[in-house]
């Protein structure tokens, strides 16, 4: 199935988890990133058993923090 | 005002960013003290490896402390896809320290979790003369390096 993932299409296996595609585009300190399909956020506990869907919008952000 | 730019020659680790940027960033780290203020940074960067902001994204700070700051991460993935219509991309963010030196603090360190990003830190401890410094930051997260980037102020 096509999806979008960081605003480039990909064809992906179906019914990929948000897990399985973490590991299939090698993201950097998963632990950090923030995840959403189609511009909802989806929860770090979650990854391991939301599957995607032909067409959803993956967008993978580092968390963006510090301090003084 | 004073405007302290600092930074030292490391060869392909060169930024620049507007003046009218740097303004920005300034007039509105002013004005959310005693918190940080935070954002991302954006633009493209040359062959030779010179990178340009070519936009800067003032973004809330959802911790609303003068000790850290967490950009929140909706106006985080509204940027981001600003950035794709833009046709620029990502290159870092940036934030204040209100009452501390342009450093990266621990916790900066511990939280740079994108050795691809530039960091910009603007520290206020004298209100009138800012300092806004760059800086890469690599490595495990216990020991991580960091190096200055050469950051420059252009017209604009």
């Amino acid at each position: 199935m096509k999806i979008v993932v960081g605003g480039e299409k990909k064809e992906v296996a179906d019914g990929i988890t948000l897990s399985e595609l973490i590991e299939l585009e090698n993201v950097e300190t998963p632990q950090y990133v923030t995840v959403s399909v189609n511009e909802e956020f989806i929860d770090a506990e979650s990854f391991g058993i939301h599957k995607l869907s032909e067409g959803d919008e993956v967008e993978f952000l580092y968390f963006m923090g510090g301090g003084r | 005002m004073g405007r302290h730019i600092q930074g030292v020659k490391v060869k392909g680790m060169k930024i620049t960013i507007k003046q009218s940027d740097f303004d920005r960033m300034y007039e509105h780290a002013l004005s959310q003290r005693p918190d940080e203020a935070c954002g991302l940074i954006a633009g493209h960067e040359s062959e030779d490896g010179i990178r340009s902001i070519d936009k800067i994204y003032i973004l809330t700070n959802t911790d609303h402390t003068n000790e850290h700051f967490t950009i929140d991460p909706r106006e985080q993935l509204m940027a981001v896809k600003d950035m794709r219509s833009l046709g620029i991309v990502p290159l870092g963010n940036w934030h204040s320290h209100p009452e501390t030196p342009s450093r990266p603090s621990e916790e900066d360190k511990r939280l740079a979790n994108d050795s691809r990003a530039s960091y910009l830190i603007l520290s206020l401890e004298h209100e009138d003369e800012p300092v806004l410094n760059a800086f890469h930051i690599e490595g495990a997260q216990d020991s991580r390096t960091v190096r200055k980037e050469e950051l420059i102020i252009v017209e604009g």
